[in-house]
């Protein structure tokens, strides 16, 4: 895994690593990846997790929602385009997209230098960095699920409610939005869960600060290279469990949706 | 405002796969049905009305008010036109109760609640109040349709074969709730979408026949199916013997004309008409011929054909004959009582007589 080789590159070539980022924090990223392996302070970046999987899949809520409708009902031509972009996620290297995230986010990127005018501080190995980063990475996990139940609710319904009176908001808010309930909690569910165990992504654009950016994935990879498989086991079996429990809640609901709403 | 200001005008251009539809119609409060066979035009006419769909060209008007006008770029959203319509499945909301479902067009109205109670007391279904569409009956679900497009005081109803899953008596009892609804004061002009012909006669006050995307006939149920002028229409209209004809002889001393059929020797007498030596199209309804074991002699009718009856079919509430008239054959329809009293049987040879009056020429 690209994740793994970095993080070994970055213990074994420390000198040579230095010279080709040739960014400071890198220094930071060790001693914090040395201070970890020491406390081995397993629970709090579980933790870490699952209030950066908290932040995130809400916030995917807020933005996947109108990504997902506009995929839904548009008629443009180079909808495509967006489709693919959406997606994109899916299938690059979380390294890639944690490279051109940081480069976005560190001191010189545009995106860095607006957040220290409004905030006075780095973006880059912050949680919020983790979170802007988590948003985009999980993006496609929430969006396709929305848009596809979007898409499947009845247009009569629609058209039903537009001659009753409602504007496009309200058809919204009280026919596709309750119709797609099932695809909204699942797109949630697996945004919370892709966000949970994401390696790569955290891992370039948080480092491994402890308390801030280290992750529970990131832990259980430290704790693996430190010998200390029962930490590692612990962390691992949660990460299995909340997993495993999200994806069985997300297909028993969706299975359940397809009898709810017929009316034969 | 009048009640006589309460008029649809509508002239809608809009173009389909096969054809364009192209109507210019008004409509004054009661019930018009738009009758024609499936992909005619119909619904794609009342999404006009509705807003649901955009016209190429041509302009709507309802109490005065433009709704659609390409010339002047006027476009009225579905939401703000206050049309009721009932579309094809009726589309109720199934994540919701019937009340919930009636009281949805209501949301920013001061008297929504007493109007909702109001309009389910009148339509039979308060009852049902709480329950969800998917736990009522077709009737039921066809009467929260109604009540849900009619508690908003519509300016125009919409219906698009609303029915067709229903039997005959739950229908009427259903249209007389809406005709007795739409009295006095509150009349609205109601456009009824149907290929049913048992409906028009039943419900119309005024039928206009689409075909191909053209009204191609006005009128009242009586003329326009009576009268149909088309193939197509006669069809549509209960003709079940329609024949390809020639006229060869015309005798205006006599009154009649006389027709060849589908090339064969079988000659026709039919009303006197111009069509002279063009190929026309006969129709003929099949409860309108007489059947008879014997030959008879000293009656009016002008058409007394012998031929073969070849098979009969037991329907709910008629026999229906084939019988082979020199190569032709008629559909007849006769009562089971007669099938009995004569003890008809395939292989036999029968008499059909047919008046003038009863053979229509079509286009």
């Amino acid at each position: 895994m690209a994740g793994q080789r970095l993080l070994l590159a970055i213990r074994y070539n420390d000198e040579h690593l230095h010279e080709v980022v040739d960014d400071r924090i890198w220094l930071h990223v060790c001693s914090c990846h040395e201070n970890a392996c020491r406390s081995g302070k397993v629970s709090e970046a579980l933790w870490l997790s699952i209030r950066l999987a908290a932040v995130v899949s809400v916030l995917l809520l807020l933005v996947g929602a109108p990504i997902a409708y506009w995929i839904a009902f548009s008629h443009r031509r180079w909808k495509f385009l967006v489709e693919a972009v959406v997606a994109l996620p899916i299938v690059l290297p979380p390294t890639v997209l944690g490279f051109y995230l940081l480069l976005l986010m560190g001191s010189n990127g545009p995106l860095g230098q607006l957040w220290m005018r409004w905030t006075g501080h780095p973006l880059a190995f912050t949680f919020s960095a983790l979170v802007i980063g988590s948003v985009i990475y999980s993006l496609p996990f929430a969006v396709q699920p929305f848009a596809s139940a979007f898409s499947a609710v009845d247009p009569a319904l629609l058209a039903a409610a537009a001659t009753l009176g409602a504007s496009r908001w309200r058809r919204f808010r009280t026919i596709t939005l309750p119709l797609s309930r099932a695809g909204v909690l699942s797109g949630f569910g697996l945004s919370f869960a892709h966000t949970l165990g994401e390696f790569g992504v955290v891992l370039m654009l948080g480092g491994n600060i402890e308390g801030a950016t280290r992750t529970a994935s990131i832990a259980i990879f430290d704790n693996v290279q430190a010998l200390d498989y029962a930490s590692a086991n612990h962390d691992a079996l949660v990460l299995l469990a909340i997993s495993f429990v999200l994806l069985t809640a997300i297909y028993r609901l969706n299975r359940r949706s397809l009898h709810n709403w017929s009316l034969r | 405002m009048t009640v006589d200001a309460r008029r649809l005008t509508a002239c809608i251009r809009y173009p389909l796969s096969q054809f364009a539809l192209d109507v210019k119609f008004e409509a004054d409060p009661g019930v018009t049905v738009f009758f024609g066979t499936s992909g005619a035009g119909k619904t794609t006419a009342l999404n006009c009305l509705a807003g649901l769909a955009k016209p190429a060209s041509g302009e709507i008007a309802l109490d005065g008010k433009m709704l659609f006008s390409a010339r002047a770029a006027t476009n009225v959203p579905v939401h703000l036109r206050n049309i009721g319509y009932l579309l094809q499945g009726l589309a109720l909301f199934p994540h919701m109760t019937v009340s919930q479902n009636v009281a949805y067009g209501m949301a920013d109205r001061a008297d929504a609640l007493q109007s909702v109670s109001e309009i389910l007391e009148r339509f039979r279904i308060a009852h049902l109040a709480d329950r969800h569409p998917r736990e009522i009956s077709g009737g039921e679900r066809q009467r929260v349709a109604l009540a849900r497009a009619l508690v908003r005081q519509p300016r125009l109803l919409l219906l698009d074969e609303p029915m067709s899953a229903l039997d005959l008596p739950t229908k009427q009892h259903i249209m007389d709730d809406l005709h007795e609804w739409n009295q006095g004061a509150r009349r609205i002009p109601i456009l009824y979408v149907t290929h049913d012909r048992a409906e028009v006669f039943s419900l119309a006050e005024r039928v206009l026949t689409i075909e191909r995307g053209k009204i191609v006939a006005d009128g009242t149920p009586t003329e326009v199916l009576y009268a149909p002028r088309t193939a197509a229409m006669a069809q549509l209209a209960g003709f079940e013997n329609i024949f390809d004809a020639q006229v060869i002889e015309t005798r205006a001393e006599l009154g009649t004309a006389t027709c060849r059929i589908n090339d064969s020797e079988l000659k026709l007498e039919s009303p006197l008409s111009s069509h002279s030596g063009e190929p026309i199209k006969i129709g003929i309804r099949a409860g309108d011929i007489l059947l008879s074991k014997q030959q008879i002699e000293g009656v009016s009718a002008r058409n007394r054909l012998r031929g073969e009856l070849v098979v009969l079919r037991e329907g709910a509430e008629f026999v229906e004959a084939d019988v082979n008239c020199s190569g032709v054959t008629f559909i007849v329809h006769i009562t089971r009582g007669a099938m009995r009293e004569l003890a008809l049987q395939p292989g036999q040879f029968v008499w059909l007589i047919f008046k003038t009056h009863s053979c229509l020429i079509l286009r």
